[in-house]
């Protein structure tokens, strides 16, 4: 239960506004790092805590494309394609790092199911293109070879023990 | 004109360091939020007035005049900030937040101060998440030192300053939109009057202030400065200076602050190490995906950059992001792709801006496949030109812009797609 276990954090959420349903962003954020994704659940919880319906809360979680209505790989590769990124090679790194991690389609999981990659619109990192966020962590001035060193690196962690970076 | 290097936004450049609060305020930082807190509200208000200082979300509004429409008799108000930052080509105000926070927030708190505000709430756009939670971490400093919170400055004055994360949904750097967003709801623009500023209008429908971060991060200097030394700076109609996000084709891409005035052949050559491989300049977005593109001409080149510089080239400067591309560069792809943006992010409320960036997109795929015709790209300036006037936020004008601009400025990059 959301609501016992991150009853500090919840707290510190809602004092922020003087209206409870400001609350539902953060706190679909939360239950999306306790499940993984947004689930019924997940949702039923959030609507409890702020007092609204579920279907508002739904309909929320469904107009923002960071709340994750299927379950994505352990990390979730968000590779800009936008004009500056494009304009610096972005679309031919997007393309290699899909065939790297063997996936097909654009939102798809590598076979191991650890990296969910996808496509996303300007990332305020133009500058430093090309680049994608992990997990929403920025990682930046990419090409092929850098970002071979970041998948073995996030493999290792995946494999150890170590909980990988947390969304929230 | 000089391209001098003055920075009153990214002094971090100068002072290494500045993000932590005992080297902003060993630099003269909270100052200006000391001053403010001196004189009246109305006062404060009048000092921006005076300083010409205009928006740097993309309109250009007159701040002063904005905080001067919020009605003094009612007792709750607020300031919010607009973090959103999503406007393709720009990354400033990011910037500003990680390596400047707490010029951001003492500008906020003086805006906070002139329109007598209960709170403030910065609103950042979901996947600056850890500049969101850095800047929490600032701003309890900032509590724990007197300047933000309880009893401001010894003032007797309180506002708390609040961050709200969104969550991936470009139309909620619109004000209206964000002001939905920040209440819980879905982020779509709202039907004015009333206004943000009204009774109704704001947040919780209460008056409320919105202003970019760069915007609010020019306070400060401008109250310990005075209006006439801001003034001095950048051109007669737009004051001071201003950050261009420099991308795209360039050797150096990045966030250069420069007054008003400086040109995009300075911008490119000077600052950004010039085009990159030694080609030549062919096009430039002025002001991100949403305004009107141009072509690199000498003139182009050598107009002296401000809010009303580039109006006789029918651009405008919005928010500065400026997107450089080269002469193999296909304006029919530039269209194409910056169209997929907007298509991705219509909020869907109104019928010409969903329809219409649906079929935009279309109709440009068709282009870029091989398989359209003259009067297919005839059809798509026409349902581009239907959209402008007929929606209920700028979206859709931003959405119509480079399909409209690019067709008329670059015909000859549309018909080599054409079929024979
Ligand atoms: C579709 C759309 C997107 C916008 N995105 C942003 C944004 O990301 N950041 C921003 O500061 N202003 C954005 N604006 C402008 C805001 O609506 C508003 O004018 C601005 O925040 C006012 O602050 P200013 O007067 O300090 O510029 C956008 C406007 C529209 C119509
Ligand atoms: S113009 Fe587009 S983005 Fe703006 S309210 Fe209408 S549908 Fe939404
Ligand atoms: S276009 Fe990729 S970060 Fe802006």
């Amino acid at each position: 239960m959301l609501a016992e276990k991150y009853a500090a954090q919840i707290e510190k959420i809602l004092a922020k506004y003087p209206d409870k349903r400001s609350a539902v962003m953060p706190l679909l954020y939360i239950s999306q790092e306790e499940y993984g994704h947004i689930t019924d659940e997940g949702i039923v919880e959030v609507a409890a805590i702020i007092g609204e319906d579920p279907t508002a809360v739904k309909s929320v979680a469904g107009f923002y494309t960071m709340y994750s209505k299927q379950p994505k790989g352990t990390y979730w590769l968000q590779v800009c394609t936008d004009l500056p990124c494009a304009l610096k090679g972005a679309d031919q790194f997007y393309a290699d790092l899909k065939d790297y991690l063997e996936i097909t389609d654009d939102g798809g999981t590598s076979p191991d199911g650890l990296f969910t990659v996808e496509h996303v619109m300007c990332l305020a990192a133009c500058d430093k293109a090309p680049m994608l966020q992990c997990n929403f962590h920025y990682v930046e001035n990419l090409d092929m070879e850098k970002m071979k060193a970041h998948l073995a690196e996030w493999r290792a962690e995946a494999a150890g023990s170590k909980t990988p970076k947390k969304k929230a | 004109m000089t391209t001098n290097g003055l920075n009153i936004i990214y002094r971090e450049r100068d002072v290494k360091n500045i993000h932590e609060l005992k080297v902003y305020t060993k630099h003269g930082g909270y100052e200006g939020l000391k001053k403010a807190l001196g004189m009246k509200p109305a006062e404060v208000i009048d000092v921006v007035k005076a300083s010409n200082l205009r928006g740097r979300g993309g309109a250009g509004f007159p701040t002063g005049l904005k905080w001067s429409f919020i009605p003094q008799s009612e007792p709750v108000k607020y300031v919010v900030v607009n973090a959103d930052e999503s406007e393709t080509g720009t990354f400033k105000d990011r910037q500003i937040m990680e390596n400047n926070p707490h010029q951001l927030i003492e500008g906020a708190l003086i805006a906070a101060w002139a329109i007598q505000a209960t709170a403030v709430y910065i609103y950042l756009r979901g996947e600056f998440w850890d500049v969101a939670h850095a800047l929490d971490k600032h701003i309890e400093e900032a509590e724990k030192a007197g300047f933000a919170g309880e009893n401001i400055a010894g003032s007797g004055w309180s506002c708390k300053v609040y961050t709200h994360l969104g969550a991936g949904a470009y139309i909620c750097g619109e004000e209206t939109a964000l002001l939905e967003s920040l209440e819980g709801k879905l982020g779509q623009p709202r039907v004015r009057p009333p206004f943000p500023a009204q009774k109704g209008g704001g947040l919780y429908a209460e008056p409320t202030v919105v202003n970019n971060v760069e915007t609010l991060a020019n306070v400060p200097w401008i109250i310990v400065n005075g209006a006439d030394e801001y003034k001095k700076i950048g051109t007669d109609k737009s004051s001071g200076t201003k950050v261009f996000c420099l991308s795209g084709h360039v050797n150096k891409p990045g966030n250069y602050e420069l007054p008003f005035g400086i040109t995009f052949r300075e911008l490119i050559f000077e600052h950004g190490g010039g085009v990159t491989n030694g080609k030549k300049v062919k096009a430039i977005l002025p002001s991100g995906g949403s305004g009107p593109i141009i072509e690199a001409t000498d003139e182009v080149l050598d107009t002296p950059l401000s809010y009303e510089g580039l109006s006789k080239f029918g651009s405008i400067l919005g928010s500065a992001s400026v997107i450089i591309m080269d002469e193999d560069t296909d304006i029919a792809w530039v269209a194409s792709r910056v169209t997929k943006f907007f298509k991705h992010e219509s909020c869907g409320k109104c019928t010409p801006c969903r329809e219409g960036t649906y079929w935009l997109d279309k109709v440009l795929d068709r282009v870029m496949a091989g398989e359209a015709e003259q009067r297919d790209v005839d059809l798509i300036s026409n349902v581009a030109h239907n959209m402008q006037g007929t929606t209920l936020c700028a979206f859709g004008d931003f959405a119509a812009n480079p399909a409209i601009s690019t067709i008329k400025n670059f015909p000859d990059d549309f018909k080599k797609h054409l079929k024979a």
